[in-house]
């Protein structure tokens, strides 16, 4: 979901920005109170934030010969609700853009709303919806995590499609020629992120029920 | 629920080194590039005119210095993830015994 370093003209670049960063700010004081009002939970969104850390630094392979990452988002989505994504994801993003010339600052807005705004609400929507059908509690954060990480790459094809419209088939022809770049590769990355993510989970709702329930999370201590 | 997640973590396993064991599809001008550096390709195939304005501050050195920082970014999520799964499955372990230790004393 990286648009590299000024392949977003200044327009779009800016508008992005502004975009995003409400969201970011918005984040910022939605983690400050959780942390006043459930300090408990410090180190968990901590665990959270690394999840995408590790998620987005291992390029994995995907059958159609290409490499891509997946996002890590998911996770804190559904623990922490999706806001408080925004600026963890943003955290990932700076320093990648930093440090390894993945992504940019220029184009840091559309990054972060592609993988730290879209993708989280996305996953938590999901999330909520599934539990809401009554799907056991490892279907609902499979698809949950699965559908965030392709909801990123859609909305970064968009992004690009609407900076780069196709002379013959006009922003939705160069948005599917985007989608067609960046889908075969993620599409299996997004199941693997689904799987590593239930793994996670399950994990938290064996060792981690104290934390879980003061963010009341999958009450009833589902197995 | 160990059982399950061993399960998971081997179908995680066959889903990554599969593609690197099934035959590449045709054409390929070069095995496993980045779907990033794909995407960018495109847009110079969309608009061949558009030069990116920006160039990143710093750019790792070589191949190595990237590959280190990519290793040091899974390295520090890991430690940290390791690290609050260990301290919980420590903290549940030490409940338990204690429970365990009220329930027989009775």
């Amino acid at each position: 979901m990286h648009i590299a370093e000024g392949f977003l003209p200044p327009l779009h670049a800016a508008a992005w920005t502004a975009v995003s960063l409400p969201f970011v700010v918005a984040s910022a004081w939605r983690i400050n109170r959780l942390m006043r009002e459930k300090p408990e939970t410090k180190l968990l969104l901590a665990a959270a934030g690394a999840y995408a850390f590790i998620l987005s630094a291992l390029k994995l392979p995907s059958v159609t010969g290409s490499c891509s990452h997946a996002t890590g988002t998911g996770l804190g989505a559904i623990l922490f609700g999706p806001s408080v994504m925004a600026l963890l994801g943003t955290i990932v993003l700076v320093f990648q853009a930093l440090l390894l010339a993945h992504g940019g600052l220029t184009t840091l807005g559309a990054n972060v709303f592609s993988m730290a705004i879209a993708g989280p609400w996305v996953a938590y929507a999901v999330f909520r919806s599934a539990q809401w059908l009554k799907a056991p509690l490892a279907v609902s954060v499979f698809l949950a995590a699965m559908l965030g990480d392709w909801a990123t790459y859609l909305v970064t094809a968009g992004q690009l499609g609407l900076a780069f419209p196709d002379p013959a088939s006009g922003t939705v022809g160069a948005w599917l020629k985007f989608v067609a770049v960046f889908m075969p590769t993620q599409l299996p990355l997004a199941i693997i992120e689904g799987l590593l993510t239930v793994i996670v989970v399950n994990l938290l709702t064996q060792y981690s029920r104290d934390e879980l329930d003061a963010l009341a999370f999958a009450p009833g201590g589902a197995k | 629920m160990k059982r399950t997640n061993l399960v998971l973590l081997v179908i995680v396993l066959a889903l990554t080194i599969l593609p690197l064991v099934l035959p590449l599809p045709a054409g390929l001008k070069e095995p496993f590039a980045g779907a990033d550096g794909q995407g960018m390709a495109a847009v110079t195939e969309i608009d061949p005119e558009y030069k990116p304005w920006f160039e990143p501050l710093w750019e790792p050195p070589s191949g190595e210095i990237e590959s280190l920082l990519f290793a040091l970014q899974a390295a520090l999520g890991s430690g940290l993830l390791g690290y609050y799964l260990g301290l919980r499955r420590g903290q549940s372990q030490r409940r338990e015994q204690e429970q365990d230790r009220v329930n027989a004393g009775d």
